[in-house]
């Protein structure tokens, strides 16, 4: 931790910070105890399931609630008792809220009014900002008469127009088709690489928290579980909420029976074996342990292989997703194992490893276990 | 890539689907001419029934009138007696006599000053209720409809009695204005009965709540994330309210400020009651046109001018909005 004073001293001082933040409705707790720092630059996304918080922490940043207890700081200035109108913030909302009685261009200038501005140098700066989201050409259109995915882009240029401190992104692309959302994605990436702004990034879907952020924060019931870069979260994660909650995974209960040096052996029953797995600090011989299994961390195949950590099981069930497939094996416990396989051949020329009720081998490395002590 | 050149085998295979003719149950031919196009046919029939028989035909009578000439049969007017079929005799009578101007000119301004007072005073109230907690929201949305729930007639002789020299509301703004002013000016009581303001109060009074309900209406379904988006680009609360609340609430000040201008444009109980009779209102004009002097075409003439003068501005209004509009809708 940083000594308060010092960070003076220090380059590196954390753009963001917010201390102990809480917010209480009434007595619901919508919010607790969020400790977290976000540097300059960033894209950082709170990720986590649907009222679980995201959205008051967001508007805390934003200036439209306050909190209940903890301080916020942006850019080493405490932000407690100061409006909205006053923060160095911008807020693109998740409805979009474009002023529908104003055409495009006077929607992307409106914030503009307040900057110490001519006239020529606000309408210049709304072309650049109009060009940046590539929507030259509407400028004089009215919100009700563009396409969800240019509305998106003018609630973009709006927040972006006054070249605020940090840009706040509630669920940007929620609204979009799959594929005009890939692409946004991208387009969101560029653009904060283009205005360096700092963005906080909502969001419930994980692919898109993994493919933008530079950081993740975890979200769950008001606190932050874990906050990490994506492969962090998602290699490493600290909890079983959150290696559940963030792609998929297998969960199995087991028994440490050794730990010699980077390798642990666990006794899980369900799989009935010792598994060979990479250690992690503290571990202790006789603790109970959560091990997870990550399906595409998983090879499955018709002969027995060789090496640690080989289970027998029979193929329940198959889904075929045409650059992979999914087998669900039944192990011989009864549990149901996933096991991700590329499709590295053509599927129907006898590429598939297994169909229905094939008896099958798995082997995973013992690095590529999971062990949650949590 | 999967399903390039050549279709795998095994891929899922689509069986065609059987979307037969769909037989519903047994209908008669009325029950299913009915369920075609009765039902749109006939909800869309009503208001044209309604405006062509309370509306038009009246409309015309009325218009047909204002060209007859009065004449001592029953009704009292009669087509073609002077030659010509119309007469323009109403009309021209209508532009000559002060008093139809006059009465016209007043009932215009007082109709005028009451909707800018429910707006001033409406507006703050409608944006207050929006603003409350529901379950205050619905006490207060009571509250303003409630008077409704006495009779008219009523209200408004209790403000006669509010009014009246003697009143202690009188004798109290009396004390207040003496205290105000130099001891000559001083009153005994102050001459509120009989005098425009009193009609205007009682307007005010009135006819609020058809300027709170429409802008109630309208202010609430207002999208708040709006004003926060307002905020968040820097506008104080004040520029929020310039900026964003007025230009959206424009249709409820609209509907709200016709709802009061135009029935109180031709009030006919409230000046007589309260109002100055050497200065008629024009509702008073055309009732004592029909009934005192049983003179109907001049009677319809007068009520036609004042649809005119209410209509006119409404229907240009109107025009220019939806010229605008398609201009904006052209726009690239
Ligand atoms: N003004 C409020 N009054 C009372 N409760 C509220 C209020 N705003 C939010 N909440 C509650 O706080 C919790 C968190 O809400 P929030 O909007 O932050 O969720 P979220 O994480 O953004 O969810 P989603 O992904 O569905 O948008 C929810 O349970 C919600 O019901
Ligand atoms: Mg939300």
């Amino acid at each position: 931790m940083v000594e308060p004073g010092a960070e003076r001293v220090g380059t590196v001082a954390p753009f963001i910070r917010i201390e102990g933040v809480g917010k209480r409705f009434g007595s619901f707790r919508a919010v607790e105890n969020v400790n977290l720092t976000i540097d300059r630059g960033e894209i950082f996304s709170l990720l986590g399931g649907s009222g679980c918080g995201k959205t008051t922490l967001l508007r805390m940043l934003a200036g439209f609630e306050m909190p209940t207890e903890g301080r916020i700081f942006i850019d080493g200035q405490d932000m407690a008792g100061i409006p909205a109108y006053e923060r160095p913030v911008n807020m693109m909302f998740q409805s979009y809220a474009l002023f529908p009685h104003m055409s495009v261009a006077k929607n992307v200038g409106y914030g503009l009014k307040h900057e110490p501005m001519t006239g020529p140098q606000r309408a210049d700066r709304v072309r650049e900002m109009l060009d940046l989201v590539q929507l030259g050409p509407y400028a004089e259109r009215r919100p009700h008469q563009i396409s969800g995915g240019q509305r998106q882009r003018v609630a973009l240029a709006r927040a972006l127009a006054r070249a605020p401190k940090l840009l706040l992104l509630d669920e940007p692309l929620a609204a979009l088709d799959k594929k005009l959302r890939e692409h946004t994605q991208f387009e969101l990436m560029n653009i904060q690489e283009k205005t360096g702004v700092t963005f906080v990034v909502v969001t419930h879907d994980q692919e898109e928290a993994m493919i933008l952020s530079s950081r993740v924060a975890v979200m769950d019931k008001g606190r932050i579980r874990q906050v990490g870069s994506p492969t962090e979260v998602y290699e490493y994660p600290a909890s079983r909420f959150v290696a559940d909650f963030i792609g998929q995974a297998t969960f199995f209960d087991g028994v440490v029976r050794s730990v010699e040096g980077p390798v642990a052996g666990v006794e899980v029953g369900a799989l009935g074996l010792e598994v060979q797995a990479r250690a992690v600090p503290g571990l202790v011989a006789g603790q109970a342990v959560t091990m997870a299994l990550r399906p595409e961390k998983i090879e499955i195949m018709r002969e027995r292989p060789e090496g640690p950590n080989v289970v027998a099981g029979a193929v329940e069930d198959l889904g075929y997703f045409g650059n992979h497939s999914i087998y669900k094996v039944r192990l011989p416990g009864g549990e149901i194992l996933s096991v991700l396989s590329a499709n590295a051949r053509r599927v129907g020329e006898s590429g598939r490893v297994a169909v229905w009720e094939d008896s099958v081998w798995m082997r995973f490395d013992p690095a590529a276990v999971i062990l949650l002590t949590e | 890539m999967p399903g390039s050149d050549l279709a795998p085998p095994s891929g899922p295979t689509d069986s065609p689907r059987q979307d037969g003719p769909r037989e519903g149950p047994h209908e008669g031919p009325v029950a299913r001419w009915f369920n075609r196009r009765g039902w749109s046919d006939l909800i869309t029939g009503i208001p044209f029934f309604w405006l062509f028989f309370f509306f038009l035909i009246p409309f015309v009578i009325v218009v047909a009138m204002s060209f007859a000439t009065r004449s001592p049969t029953s009704p009292p007017f009669s087509f073609g007696l002077d030659g010509g079929l119309l007469d323009f005799r109403s009309y021209a009578r209508l532009f000559s006599d002060q008093l139809y101007i006059r009465a016209l000119g007043i009932s215009l301004w007082m109709a005028a000053l009451s909707t800018v007072l429910c707006l001033l005073i409406g507006y703050p109230m409608a944006l207050a209720l929006t603003r409350l907690s529901p379950s205050v929201r619905t006490i207060m949305l009571m509250l303003v409809i409630l008077p409704f729930w006495t009779s008219f007639l009523l209200r408004v002789y209790a403000w006669m009695g509010l009014m009246g020299t003697n009143s202690w509301f009188n004798r109290g703004l009396t004390a207040l204005y003496n205290m105000v002013v130099p001891a000559d000016w001083a009153l005994r009581s102050i001459q509120m009965m009989n005098t425009n303001f009193a009609v205007v109060v009682v307007m005010v009074y009135s006819y609020l709540p058809f300027m709170v309900l429409p802008l109630y209406a309208n202010l609430e379904r207002l999208d708040m994330t709006l004003n926060e988006a307002a905020e968040d680009l820097g506008s104080r609360p004040w520029q929020v309210f310039r900026d964003v609340t007025l230009p959206l609430s424009i249709p409820g000040i609209i509907a709200g400020g016709l709802l009061v201008f135009i029935p109180v444009s031709g009030e006919l109980v409230v000046p007589g009651l309260v109002g100055n009779p050497s200065n008629p209102m024009i509702g008073r004009v055309i009732s004592d046109e029909f009934a005192s002097a049983r003179d109907w075409p001049m009677a319809a003439t007068v009520a036609v001018a004042l649809l005119v003068l209410l209509v006119g501005p409404m229907m240009a209004y109107s025009h220019f909005e939806n010229r605008a509009q398609t201009r904006r809708e052209e726009a690239p």
